[in-house]
This record gives structure tokens, C-alpha cells and sequence, in this order.
């Protein structure tokens, strides 16, 4: 079923609920951020946002700067995650600092970042540049650790003896790259890839329309213009708009990703032929094509100079003279590292403490208000997922008509149809709420369904026939067979969902519309006021009280019932 | 063909591995000398560290005592001289049999217009010609193993590091693949100068090396060596050729011991704890029940393995098995059921049960664990609590093991429940008291 085969729960990766190394990690983002508060105290009170047009002919120039930061993002978050995942999966001291960390990153609702980023970033560069910034970073933190983890596990899954074999036929550090690590990982890769790049528009599209108070954030793109388009009411417009983000991210489907999965489908480590290879018709033409043949010749003397320089420039290192780099400017360094990260702790703390305590009661309030949205969201997802994904995993002529709608669907990033949505139901009571709601629900039910289809076709044939043998129907057959079988994949699914109803938040409750401003109760709110008012104490402290609590959610929900999944449930 | 100058000599090499406060020794004390021109044969049952030190001998792991010398200098990191030949063929699927066998080759820099004719020479000489664009998954597993081989060669290594390469292919294709290495090795056309085999297989090492070295488990140590003064081509069926094996045999499953020294100690006493075989019941009954029907209820242990179809390493545990519970002796290769093993061959299922629970009683890990579980509330534990005890005495993956053992044996006995869902090892209700 394409897609969904590779959905799969990921591995239990830490014993304990907490370790020192989540603290480390936790200290280092409030540090980070206190850094960015700090700076942010010098941003111009007044930012002019882009002035954007809605003739259809620009379309093509804002889809082209939207995809520019992505790429850029993109580019960034791949270099970090090989970088990243080497040194963390080849030494075992830095592995220990390396992973608690992404672990924590990886957890931590991006979106409420973006106001602190956009600030700190305002204040020390040209407005143009550090918007543009912004949003890179922003798309950035949502990609690196999910690609950084994935690219991580692939290196440490390296089955032992082709390990052994590289180092027996001495392959040095490019060769190993070249050959070893990069083909394994490949797939799975490309995969994460995809999922990154879906993320990105959501973050892409919520840092292009993000304005709050008298500053205008706003990026020239497909995100700003769907933005401006709802706000003057031009219908022509919006359809224009959704097209052009539609055909953006089809294309790029069809010329990008679906020829770069049937071409790593040869880095399969299966020994035996795959029944449905992954299959593109650009690739095959690219593949058939004389001119590409050519390239590829002339390309391959090039490639066999460059190895060759590689290896005679650096060949292979035995692993003990590696080993032996520690030395007196490494502890040093960790040294400063420490003692910068205690200072800051510090001074963010003290900042946290002269916040008074009524701002605290509304965080706390805030908190509570944005946890319920994000509950009854996806309480909603989960009463529509479950039945309708279950019917497409396990009815295939049913699949082969909703799939790719399903998946169309899901690509459009929800933060792009928030401002048309919100065109639609603002003259409503609670119009916000049900706005609020209706973001975070378009931000976790595809999370949910994709999960849900996953686990249902992977019910086993056997399963089915064993339990339509024994007569079971209705409620009986969904207690015993399909919800056991599914219930991990919902709490993967949910996990992920949750994390997309907290970043929605940012966008969702606090929103400028038409010239006028629309807020509710909830830390989102809280944090994008904080902003427009530069209350940079209560900045920090909201932010940082969202991560704290997805964290904690993460650990003390999730995290039990994902063991739980993994114990019980797991179909094998 | 032995010139008498030495290739590789190990010295004192000890790997011990620690967990947590615990140290657990998987070789100890290994000294070996390998000549120039010999076929050596590491020979020993799972878990005796041949593999550990066929990795230590090539520099892929330190150990962590003791010397490696290669041509009398202390070895540095991977031996450039050396090559592997994988138990599980270590090809990369994505590359074609041409490009696994020249990746060997360019690694070592050596330029396309070189490497790509002796690649394909060496395809064309194990017998692949034709296979060269072909993908090891098109491959059987005894064409995947030529690849291995052939990638081997292409480095023109001194010496040859076997690990088990026969032992995951079918039957044919190893005892070809077998003969063409022999055919190799004794025709001089490679530049190898030694070849050093790990196997777990008698008949394989008896069949092809110049010296056998026998190792033993817990901890992994050289027993003995053994020559094998026979030419090639060798003849199995052959007398000499049978009591060599034999003579193999005698030395792996030693020589039934005084029953102190037999059972071990309890974890925590003096004295060595025991490891119980990693052994299936149902196989232990089917060892009994087949010494029963032969003639004075005795049989040579290699010939056992043709019987009953296993391999070695398998009858050598059960073996030791029914050793250890008393329902046989072990002499000079030999094995005899005991009045008490012949009693269980031919009871009924209850009452193998009953004669099961009274001897594995005696076994000081059970009364250990049967002690244990007298003392706790409700005579239940979790299983976590009673793996952590034994991580005390062996390594963790071994401690879970055993306690599988443990749990597999106790059930069959009907001494002990286990509840998986909560994991919980019960006592069954019924117990009698255990003298302690």
C-alpha cells in the first residue's frame, strides 16, 4: 500500500521516564531561548510587512519562494542529520549527550519557537533577511531531529557483518559513506524526507502569514497570498491560490520523490525480488532517455577521480587511533560549554522569577485551555479515523479509490486554509474556538488516519479467517481483533497528532483578520500577545511552559501507553 | 607444505567483558601459532569465543589482553594481509557480484583499468562467469558464498579467515563449494599462505584442515590440538578417517565427571555455576528414546549425528544434557544410557515427567531458584527479578537465556508456572520441600 507500509512504531528507545540527559536538554532550549528573549528586548517596535499582490500571474514567482525556502531548510536539515547521526552512532560518549537531546527536540511543539526566532532574528539583522531567516530555521528545527533519528537508526541497524566487511576490505570514510551507509539508509530516508517536506509547508505556511500587533512578519509566498486573499474576501483568489500550492506539491511528488523511491528501490536489503516495486513513470523516462544515458557516462570517469583522490587523500583509519582524540581543548571546551549553559540557566530563571504571579495564573490557564482544544481535537480525529481507516486498510478496492484522494488531501498544509477557513465561520459565536479547533483537528487527523489505515492492513489473513470461523461480528470483533490489532498504530499515530495540535495552537488562536485582531484563552494566544505587546518575560515563561508540557505529556501519557502497546498488542 | 616460519602468533590473548560491577571472561588465555602454508581449523561448540578470536586475530576487535603478532610485528588496527569469508556472506545487495568483488579492489586504490580484469578473472575462475551484472539476490546461497570467496581473493591476502563459511548453505552446495576451496588451496594457484577456518562442523574441519585446535566454553580456551596427518584428497569413509573423528568427538564431550563436578555450584556459593544447554525437551527425549533401540543402549557420538540428522554442535549439547541429568555416560567418544536414562526412554509421559523433576532438582541453578521462590510472597517473583540475579553470574544475554532454560525445563517438570502476560514465575502448588 505504498505510503503506509512504512509506517511502522518506531523502537523503544529509553528505559527510564526521565534521565539527566532530558534535563541537559530541557536546560539547553531554555537557555537558547532566554538568549533569544534577550535579544529580542532591541527589535523594532514597528515592522512593515510585504506588500502582496493577487494577480494569478505572480503565483507562479510566490509558489517558486516557497519552495526556495524550503529546499534551503531542506539542504540544511540533511547536513545536519548526517553529520549528527554519524558522530552520534560512532561515538558512544557523544551518543549519550546526542540523543537525550534530539529525543527532547524532537518532542517539543516548533511552532511556539517562531515568535522568539522572528524577534531575536529582527533585532540584529536587516528586516528582509532575518524573516527569510526565520522561516528557514523554523522549517529547519521541524525536518533536522526526525531525519537526524531515522538516519541515526539506520547506521546503528548496519547489520554487524557488512560493518566487518568494510572494515576487513578497508574502506575508508567516503567509501563507507558511499557504499555502506548511504545506500541502507536510503529508503528510509526518502521516506522521512517525504514526511519532512509535509511538515515543512504547515511550518512554511504559518511563518508566511505570521503578523502580530504592529508587526507584520509576513513572507512574500503561497502562504502570505492565501493569507491576503481570505482577508479581502476575493474568492477567485483563494481558488487560485489553493490550485497553485495543489499542482506545487503534486509536482514535486511526481518529479521529485516518487522517481527517487523507484530509483532506491535497488538499496532494498531484502535478498529476495519485491513483489510491487515502487514505480514512476519520470524515472523511467529519465532512465530510457539517450541524453541522461550520456550524461551518466560522461559523469562516471568523474566520479571514479573523485573516489580515487578520496582514498588516496584519506584512507582508512583503525578505530583505535580514532579513539584516542580526547584531550585537554575538548574538556575545555565542555568546560565553557557547562559553564555558559549554568549562567544562562540562571539568568533565565531569575527573568522567570520577576514574572508575577498573575501571569502565571494565565499560563496556567492558558495551559489548561489549549490542553482541552487539543484533547477534544483529537477526540474528533479519532472518531472519524478509526472507522474510515479501517475500512480502507481492509477493503482494497475501497483503498484504490480513496488513497490517493486521502493523500491528496493530506498534503495540503492545514496552516494554509486556516485564514479561508476562518473567512467562513468568524461571524459565528466562538467562531475562534471552532476555528482553533478546526486547525488543530486539520493538523492531526491525517497523522491519525494514516497510522489507523497502516495497522488495519496489517491484520493478518489468518487473523481475519480465525475470527469470521469463530462467528464473530459487530463489537465483538472489533474488541477482539481489530482494536488490539490497531492500538499501536493509534498510539503512534497520537503521538504524532498530539504534537501537531500544540503547534497549531500558535496560529490558532491568536489571529489577525481583516484589521482586526481575534484572540482565546490559551497559551498560543498567550504567546503571540506576548509578542505583539513585548512582554518578553512573559514570552519566555509561555513558551517555555508549553514545552515543559508536551514534554511531560509526552513521558506520562504517551509514553506508558506506547509500552504498553508494544508489550501487549504487538502483532508478530 | 608447512615451511615452519610463522605467520601469526597469539600470545596470552584474553577478551573479558564487563557488565556492570560483573566481569565474565569469553576467552582465556589463547596461544596460537599459525605456519606458513597451514590449513587450521578452530573447532568448538557455540559460545566458545572462536569467533571472538577469529576477530581478534584479524584486528577488527582489541583484545583485552595479550599480543597479536603477524609475521613477528605486534598488530596495528586491521590487518591489511588478511581477508574474512562471512558466515552469512557479507555481500552488498546493492551492488552487482562485479562491483562487491572490485569494491574490495578500488578500496585499495587500485584504478579501474586494473581492478575490473581481475575481478572478472576471478569470477570466471569460482564459476561464475556470466553472473557478473547479476545482484545477490538473483544468487543461491552457494553462488553467494563464490561471490564471498571470490571478493576474498581479489585482495590476494596471505592470510584466509573462514568464519563457518559452509554452515549456512544446503548440503550440495557446501560439500562442491568445499572441494573447489580444497582444490584452491592444494594446487598453490592462489598467493594465500595460510588458511585459518572456524566451524562448528567436525566432519568439515577433519575433512579439510592440516591441525585442528579444539576449544571449549565457559570460558572460551584452546582444549587441544589435534593433527591431521591424512593427504588429500580425503577419504570419509575411510577407517583412519572415522577414528580421527571419533578421536575429535572424545575430546569435545570429554569424559562423564564425578557428580560434584558435574552439577556446578549454586549462584552465589564457591565454585563455577553451571550453565544449563540451551536444549529442547522434546529433542533430549527423542536422543534417549533413539539410544534405546540400539544394541547394548550405546552408540559413538559422530555417528549420532548422521542419525539423527543434526549437527554437530547440537548433539553435543544434548549430549551434554543427558549427561548432566544422569541419563547417560560420556567415555572416549562413546555414549551409554544409564539404568536411569533407559527408565525415562521407555515411561510413559507422566512418569517422564515425574523422573525429569526429580533429577533437574538436583541441579544446583533449579534448587537455587526453587529456594528463591519458597522464600518470596505468595512463592511467585518477576521474571525481571530472577534475570537480574543471574545477571550476577553471566552475562546478560546468557542470564536471559538461562533463565529461559530454566523456565522451559521448570515447566516441563510441572516445578514451576509461568504467567507471560505479567511475567511471573510461580511455584506450582504442590511443592515439596527441597533439601537445601
Amino acid at each position: 500500500m505504498g505510503l503506509f507500509e512504512n509506517i511502522l512504531p518506531p523502537k523503544e528507545r529509553m528505559q527510564r521516564l526521565f534521565t539527566w540527559g532530558d534535563a541537559a536538554a530541557l536546560l539547553l532550549i531554555a537557555v537558547a531561548l532566554y538568549g533569544g528573549v534577550r535579544l529580542a528586548f532591541n527589535a523594532p517596535a514597528e515592522i512593515q510587512g510585504p506588500t502582496i499582490r493577487l494577480e494569478p500571474r505572480l503565483l507562479p514567482w510566490y509558489a517558486l519562494l516557497s519552495i526556495g525556502r524550503m529546499a534551503a531548510a531542506y539542504a540544511l536539515s540533511v547536513v545536519f542529520a548526517i553529520l549528527y547521526g554519524r558522530a552520534a552512532a560512532y561515538n558512544r560518549r557523544a551518543e549519550r549527550v546526542l540523543m537525550p537531546l534530539l529525543d527532547v527536540l524532537q518532542s517539543v511543539p516548533i511552532l511556539s519557537f517562531l515568535p522568539v526566532v522572528l524577534l531575536s532574528l529582527s533585532a540584529i539583522l536587516p528586516q528582509k533577511v532575518a524573516v527569510e531567516l526565520a522561516s528557514i530555521v523554523l522549517i529547519f528545527t521541524s525536518q533536522a531531529w526526525h531525519l537526524t533519528f531515522g538516519w541515526y537508526q539506520s547506521l546503528t541497524t548496519i547489520p554487524k557483518e557488512l560493518r566487518e566487511a568494510s572494515d576487513i576490505f578497508r574502506l575508508n570514510t567516503w567509501l563507507r559513506f558511499k557504499r555502506l551507509e548511504f545506500p541502507f539508509g536510503m529508503i528510509s530516508f526518502l521516506w522521512n524526507s517525504m514526511m519532512s517536506w509535509a511538515g515543512g509547508w504547515f511550518f512554511l505556511m504559518a511563518a508566511e502569514i505570521f503578523t502580530v500587533g504592529a508587526r507584520d512578519f509576513r513572507l512574500p509566498g503561497l502562504g502570505a497570498y492565501l493569507q491576503e486573499a481570505a482577508n479581502q474576501g476575493d474568492t477567485r483568489a483563494i481558488l487560485w491560490g489553493i490550485g497553485t500550492l495543489i499542482l506545487t506539491i503534486v509536482a514535486l511528488d511526481q518529479f521529485v520523490w516518487r522517481p527517487l523511491l523507484a530509483w532506491a528501490d535497488r538499496f532494498k536489503l531484502e535478498m529476495t525480488e519485491s513483489d510491487q516495486p515502487p514505480t514512476s513513470w519520470f524515472y523511467d523516462a529519465l532512465h530510457n532517455s539517450a541524453l541522461m544515458n550520456a550524461l551518466g557516462r560522461m559523469l562516471a570517469p568523474l566520479g571514479e577521480r573523485l573516489d580515487a583522490w578520496l582514498i588516496r587523500r584519506s584512507p582508512m583509519r583503525t578505530p583505535d587511533e580514532a579513539a584516542h582524540k580526547r584531550n585537554w581543548l575538548n574538556i575545555l571546551l565542555n568546560l565553557l560549554l557547562g559553564g555558559l549553559l549554568l549562567y544562562g540557566g540562571v539568568r533565565a530563571a531569575q527573568m522567570l522569577a520577576a514574572l508575577p504571579i498573575a501571569e502565571w495564573g494565565k499560563i496556567l490557564l492558558g495551559t489548561l485551555a489549549t490542553l482541552l482544544r487539543v484533547a477534544v481535537s483529537l477526540v474528533i480525529a479519532l472518531a472519524w479515523t478509526i472507522p474510515v481507516g479501517v475500512a480502507i486498510g481492509t477493503n482494497r478496492r475501497l483503498a484504490a479509490v480513496l488513497q490517493p484522494i486521502v493523500q491528496v488531501t493530506a498534503s495540503v498544509p492545514a496552516t494554509a486554509i486556516f485564514p479561508i477557513f476562518l473567512l467562513l465561520v468568524i461571524h459565528l459565536t466562538g467562531g475562534l474556538d471552532i476555528a482553533a479547533i478546526f486547525l488543530m483537528l486539520m493538523g492531526t487527523q491525517w497523522y491519525l488516519l494514516f497510522n489507523v489505515i497502516a495497522g488495519a492492513s496489517a491484520i493478518p489473513q489468518d487473523l481475519k479467517y480465525t475470527s469470521a470461523l469463530m462467528g464473530l461480528k459487530g463489537w465483538a470483533r472489533w474488541r477482539t481483533l481489530i482494536l488490539p490489532a490497531i492500538f499501536p498504530y493509534i498510539v503512534t499515530g497520537g503521538i504524532a497528532a498530539s504534537g501537531g495540535a500544540w503547534n497549531a495552537s500558535i496560529v490558532a488562536e491568536y489571529e489577525q483578520f481583516g484589521g482586526q485582531t481575534l484572540s482565546t484563552t490559551g497559551l498560543g494566544a498567550l504567546i503571540s500577545q506576548a509578542t505583539a505587546s513585548g512582554n518578553y518575560p512573559l514570552l519566555l515563561a509561555a513558551t517555555l511552559s508549553m514545552v515543559l508540557t508536551v514534554v511531560l505529556l509526552n513521558r506520562l501519557f504517551w509514553r506508558p501507553l506506547y509500552r504498553l502497546a508494544e508489550e501487549k498488542y504487538r502483532l508478530e | 607444505m608447512t615451511n615452519g616460519t610463522p605467520l601469526l602468533e597469539l600470545k596470552h590473548i584474553h577478551q573479558i567483558y564487563t557488565s556492570g560491577t560483573r566481569k565474565f571472561t569469553a576467552v582465556e588465555d589463547v596461544n596460537l601459532t599459525v605456519q606458513e602454508g597451514e590449513y587450521v581449523a578452530l573447532l568448538g561448540p557455540s559460545g566458545c569465543g572462536k569467533s571472538t578470536l577469529l576477530r581478534i586475530l584479524t584486528g577488527l576487535q582489541k583484545p583485552s589482553e595479550g599480543m597479536v603478532l603477524y609475521r613477528g610485528q605486534p598488530l596495528e588496527g586491521v590487518n591489511p594481509h588478511a581477508t574474512i569469508v562471512f558466515q552469512t556472506f557479507a555481500l552488498f545487495p546493492w551492488l552487482t557480484v562485479l562491483e562487491n568483488v572490485e569494491l574490495a579492489l578500488k578500496a585499495r586504490g587500485i584504478p579501474p583499468s586494473i581492478r575490473t580484469p581481475r575481478a572478472l578473472d576471478l569470477i570466471d575462475r569460482v564459476g561464475l562467469d556470466g553472473f557478473e551484472n547479476a545482484y545477490p539476490r538473483e544468487l543461491s546461497g552457494g553462488m553467494r558464498q563464490k561471490v564471498g570467496f571470490a571478493r576474498a581473493m581479489a585482495v590476494e591476502p596471505e592470510l584466509l579467515c573462514l568464519d563457518e563459511p559452509f554452515s549456512a548453505l544446503d548440503v550440495l552446495s557446501a560439500e562442491s563449494l568445499r572441494g573447489e576451496l580444497l582444490e584452491l588451496w592444494t594446487s598453490g594457484s592462489i598467493p594465500t599462505k595460510a588458511i585459518l577456518m572456524v566451524s562448528h562442523n567436525i566432519e568439515e574441519a577433519v575433512f579439510m584442515a592440516d591441525r585442528i585446535v579444539i576449544m571449549d566454553k565457559e570460558p572460551g580456551r584452546i582444549l587441544a590440538e589435534l593433527e591431521i596427518p591424512l593427504a588429500h584428497p580425503r577419504q570419509r569413509q575411510s577407517d583412519e578417517f572415522r577414528a580421527l573423528i571419533d578421536d575429535v568427538y572424545a575430546l569435545l564431550a570429554g569424559q562423564t565427571q564425578p557428580e560434584s563436578v558435574e552439577l556446578g555450584a549454586a549462584p552465589g556459593e564457591i565454585g563455577r555455576v553451571r550453565s544449563l544447554p540451551d536444549v529442547h525437551i522434546g529433542d533430549l527425549t527423542g536422543l534417549l528414546e533413539h539410544l534405546a533401540e540400539k544394541p547394548g543402549d550405546r552408540d559413538d557420538i559422530y555417528r549420532l549425528t548422521e542419525e539423527l540428522t543434526l549437527d554437530s554442535d547440537h548433539v553435543l549439547r544434548l549430549t551434554e544434557t543427558a549427561e548432566l541429568l544422569g541419563f547417560v555416560t560420556v567415555a572416549k567418544g562413546d555414549i551409554e544410557l544409564t539404568p536411569l536414562g533407559e527408565t525415562f526412554a521407555e515411561a510413559s509421559i507422566l512418569a517422564r515427567k515425574e523422573i525429569f523433576a526429580s533429577r533437574i532438582r538436583r541441579l544446583p541453578l533449579v534448587r537455587w531458584l526453587i529456594g528463591m521462590l519458597q522464600r518470596a510472597e505468595k512463592h511467585s517473583l518477576k521474571s525481571e527479578v530472577v534475570k537480574v540475579a543471574l545477571e550476577l553470574e553471566f552475562p546478560p544475554e546468557e542470564a536471559g537465556k538461562q533463565l529461559e532454560t530454566l523456565i522451559q525445563w521448570g515447566r516441563y517438570a510441572e516445578i514451576l508456572a509461568y504467567d507471560d502476560s505479567d511475567e511471573e514465575i510461580y511455584l506450582e502448588s504442590t511443592p515439596e520441600k527441597v533439601a537445601v
